[in-house]
């Protein structure tokens, strides 16, 4: 068994460019050069306090996280009992609240902006995608507080869940179903597909006002002049 | 009195919510101050001018 290794780069590129790490190291480079990664400097139409709900929105499911992982570490019987534990308990709440907030207001800018122009669909999509998982995460939230109040929810919300036939693999009733969707599968998915939302902006740019919007449609990040 | 129960006191949060009835519309008054409040801020967003660094020459 011998092992091909190069020293020097005499490795035919070809060859290289067949590894799919290459491959993939290729696309991404090509996808999301640095500059357009982590730009320092935005278009000028940027300058307007509507284009910071975005981020605000970010910060705020970032908090969300946070606070998340500390009630998960400490427990029920420390966020029910102690005055650290009910503290905690509601910077959790209020960053949900300010993450809802924050969201809708977003939504409500690139709506009446017609954001997915531009070939922005993708970027739209994946928005909307993570909209409806963070709200399947906040239901599935106020079923985890362990608490008569999650439990007078979650009577209720089994008739809703129930007329839709999908109570039969999704039971509202089963406390441990339901923290696992809230603490571990929808976490996970609202912070990858917002990832991708992150990732689809930085591709593609932020859109332009109708009134500078390019004629031929590009993709290009910037239709506008640069400003500090 | 501490400034906690000074704030706390200007809504009293400890009793059943209010709900508006309008029709067979049904709103808790809680959700609908949280509605404007996001209408005030959209519309706030949109009109108040954003600070703009002095370019340097």
């Amino acid at each position: 068994m011998s092992l091909d290794i190069t020293t020097e780069g005499d490795a035919s590129s070809s060859e290289e460019s067949r590894q799919w790490t290459a491959r993939v190291r290729n696309a991404a480079a090509t996808a999301f050069p640095p500059d357009r990664l982590l730009p320092d400097r935005q278009p000028a139409y940027m300058a307007s306090w509507i284009y910071v709900f975005g981020v605000l929105t970010v910060v705020s499911l970032a908090w969300v996280i946070i606070t998340g992982c500390v009630l998960a570490v400490m427990g029920p019987s420390w966020w029910h009992v102690s005055g650290l534990g009910h503290f905690v308990n509601s910077l959790h709440l209020w960053s949900v609240e300010f993450f809802f907030f924050f969201m809708v207001i977003h939504l409500w800018g690139k709506f009446f902006m017609a954001a997915w122009r531009g070939n922005r669909k993708l970027t739209w999509v994946t928005g909307v995608v993570s909209f409806v998982a963070s709200i399947a995460a906040a239901f599935t939230g106020y079923l985890s507080q362990s608490n008569f109040d999650s439990q007078w929810i979650s009577t209720q919300a089994k008739d809703g869940i129930n007329s839709t036939g999908a109570g039969a693999f999704w039971n509202v009733l089963n406390f441990g179903q339901m923290l696992m969707w809230h603490i571990v599968l929808l976490p996970i998915a609202v912070v990858i597909i917002a990832g991708l939302h992150v990732l689809m902006v930085r591709r593609r740019g932020i859109v332009p006002p109708f009134d500078i919007e390019p004629k031929d449609h590009g993709d290009t990040p910037s239709a506008a002049e640069p400003s500090e | 009195m501490s400034f906690g129960v000074l704030i706390a006191a200007l809504i009293n949060l400890n009793g059943s919510g209010h709900y508006l009835h309008w029709g067979f519309i049904q709103i808790s008054v809680a959700n609908l101050v949280v509605i404007l409040l996001m209408i005030a801020v959209f519309v706030l967003a949109i009109l108040l001018p954003f600070p703009r660094r002095k370019r340097r020459d």
